[in-house]
């Protein structure tokens, strides 16, 4: 899932100065399950800045609604009416929902009140963890199931640098070594002959690096 | 020979080497680098120019490699794979060789969250042990990483850059059992010579160097030990808390604390150290490292009776 964060309020004011009619819309995945931008979080970040005009003495109408998942054009479609009105649209959904929006309703400003920040897992009640950095060349195989791309400080390909200590990264004792996780998982898995091989140059053309990404399936193209 | 370097010819020749290190000014002044070559000049058969160390802006290592190289010292070039991508590693590479440059020590790097500019993006485009890889095959391949002959136009001759490559090892990182592994990937992409993390914990390095020279590395590889003369019992406990990697006997420390003149303490303990790694198998030198203290590099290697340093023998 993608795991995203809500910025400062007083960011999200700033940002939105000068419009009188909002609509703050929330999206029911993954920032839902993420505790950034689902209908609970959306109904409070638009209490929070009725509040503050109010305090403001300002006459600005917020209103709140939230969609199935704001990455797909047909639930952003569904937003027509609702978005009727509005002078601004606040997307509560992760970048990628911030965008959809941007392209189906082109007349309208809208703005991110979330920071995406990486794609991952609830690893605990509050807490969310990076597992991948969809660097589009999975080696997932012959790392055991770790990937040393995203738990890595360093994307290292060919083991832990000098700065492993007792199974944590150098830059940060409560940062794992994503290295030793791999070390043990294979010694466990009695495969820890894949670690004395060179893994090759790696191709980051298919990651960010190589520019916008796009998957074409022609199968499924009508 | 590789490289041809200086640092290659002696241990060509079997001589017990000492290399030091010159870290390059936060600064532009030229004097500083200079200032420290003198004090270095003679005493050491190939200094290590550092990159960037602990993630800190400075005079860049080929930079002031060029100017010790004028100074009168064998410079060891480090390339960390923090700061640049693989296109900027090979231009680097001609670079150094065109300035008359010839070893190479190839890096992870510190992470840049310890240094001055925490908020940048590092690179990582290769790691270390691709970065060796890539310096040999454009050495003995004549190849850049993406295949390509090393020749300005088709009808041009190759010219290659030729280095001596070196690596770092931590025997003290963990997992443990996989440091050796790791030399062992390093020899295998083209290491010629390594320099290990700075030797406190003997009884940890020995069994490190047991694993060495039981898979038979030390008679690929040139493996020279890192020493450090510190001076004081603060810069000890110091490193044990906060460098990770690093093993730090108690013992140590009491030591140092218990001595009357610790800067004196420190030099005697090195040399000690260094009269341990002539006797051990496998070991063809020593690395001296004296961060930020290299006027005390003079004396450590005469008290350790490794001055004056050997000459190249004529061919």
């Amino acid at each position: 899932m993608i795991v995203a964060e809500q910025k400062d309020i007083t960011e999200i004011i700033k940002m939105i100065e000068g419009y009188q009619k909002i609509l703050v819309i929330g999206c029911d995945t993954c920032v839902t399950v993420c505790l950034a931008g689902g209908v609970k979080e959306v109904a409070i970040l638009a209490s929070s800045l009725r509040l503050a005009y109010q305090v403001q003495g300002k006459e600005v109408q917020v209103h709140e609604t939230s969609i199935e998942r704001q990455c797909e054009k047909e639930f952003v479609d569904s937003l027509k009416s609702a978005v009727k009105g509005h002078d601004l649209l606040i997307s509560t959904g992760c970048g990628i929902g911030v965008q959809t929006i941007a392209e189906q309703f082109p007349d309208l400003p809208v703005i991110p009140a979330l920071n995406t920040s990486f794609l991952g897992l609830p690893e605990k009640q509050g807490v969310w963890v990076e597992r991948c950095q969809a660097c589009g060349q999975c080696i997932l195989d012959k790392t055991g199931g770790i990937c040393p791309i995203s738990r890595c400080s360093k994307s290292l390909l060919n083991g832990p640098c000098g700065g492993s200590q007792n199974g944590k990264c150098e830059i940060n004792k409560d940062i794992d070594c994503g290295w030793h996780l791999i070390y043990e998982r294979l010694k466990a898995l009695n495969r820890l002959e894949c670690l004395e091989e060179i893994m090759p140059v790696k191709n980051w053309s298919t990651s960010r690096d190589g520019g916008p990404r796009k998957v074409i399936r022609e199968d499924m193209c009508l | 020979m590789k490289a041809g370097s200086r640092l290659e010819k002696l241990l060509n020749q079997g001589e017990f080497v000492a290399t030091a290190e010159l870290g390059p000014p936060k600064s532009a002044d030229i004097q500083i680098i200079k200032k420290k070559a003198a004090i270095l000049r003679g005493y050491a058969d190939a200094v290590n120019i550092t990159d960037n160390q602990t993630a800190i802006v400075r005079v860049s290592s080929i930079a002031a490699a060029k100017i010790a190289l004028d100074e009168g010292l064998e410079p060891i070039i480090q390339m960390t794979c923090r700061d640049r991508n693989r296109l900027a590693m090979q231009a680097d590479i001609l670079g150094a060789h065109v300035l008359g440059l010839k070893n190479l020590l190839c890096l992870s790097g510190d992470h840049q969250s310890f240094g001055n500019h925490p908020q940048s993006k590092n690179v990582y485009d290769l790691d270390s042990i691709q970065l060796v890889q890539m310096c040999k095959n454009m050495r003995d391949g004549k190849v850049f990483q993406c295949g390509e002959e090393i020749r300005n136009t088709k009808k041009s001759e190759i010219v290659e850059p030729r280095m001596f490559l070196g690596v770092a090892a931590n025997p003290f990182g963990d997992p443990f059992e996989f440091r050796v592994v790791r030399l062992a990937k390093k020899i295998k992409a083209g290491a010629d010579f390594v320099q290990t993390q700075c030797i406190f914990d003997l009884p940890k390095f020995k069994t490190f160097m047991q694993m060495v020279t039981d898979r038979g590395l030390h008679e690929k590889v040139s493996i020279l030990a890192g020493v450090m003369p510190v001076k004081s019992p603060k810069v000890l406990q110091y490193m044990k808390n906060n460098v990770a990697g690093m093993s730090i006997p108690d013992d140590l420390i009491r030591r140092m604390t218990g001595a009357a003149d610790a800067k004196a303490e420190g030099v005697k303990i090195c040399v000690e150290m260094i009269q341990q790694m002539r006797e051990m198998p496998g070991i063809k030198g020593v690395h001296i490292m004296a961060v930020e203290w290299e006027e005390i590099v003079p004396t450590v290697v005469k008290d350790a009776g490794l001055w004056p340093r050997p000459e190249i023998a004529a061919e």
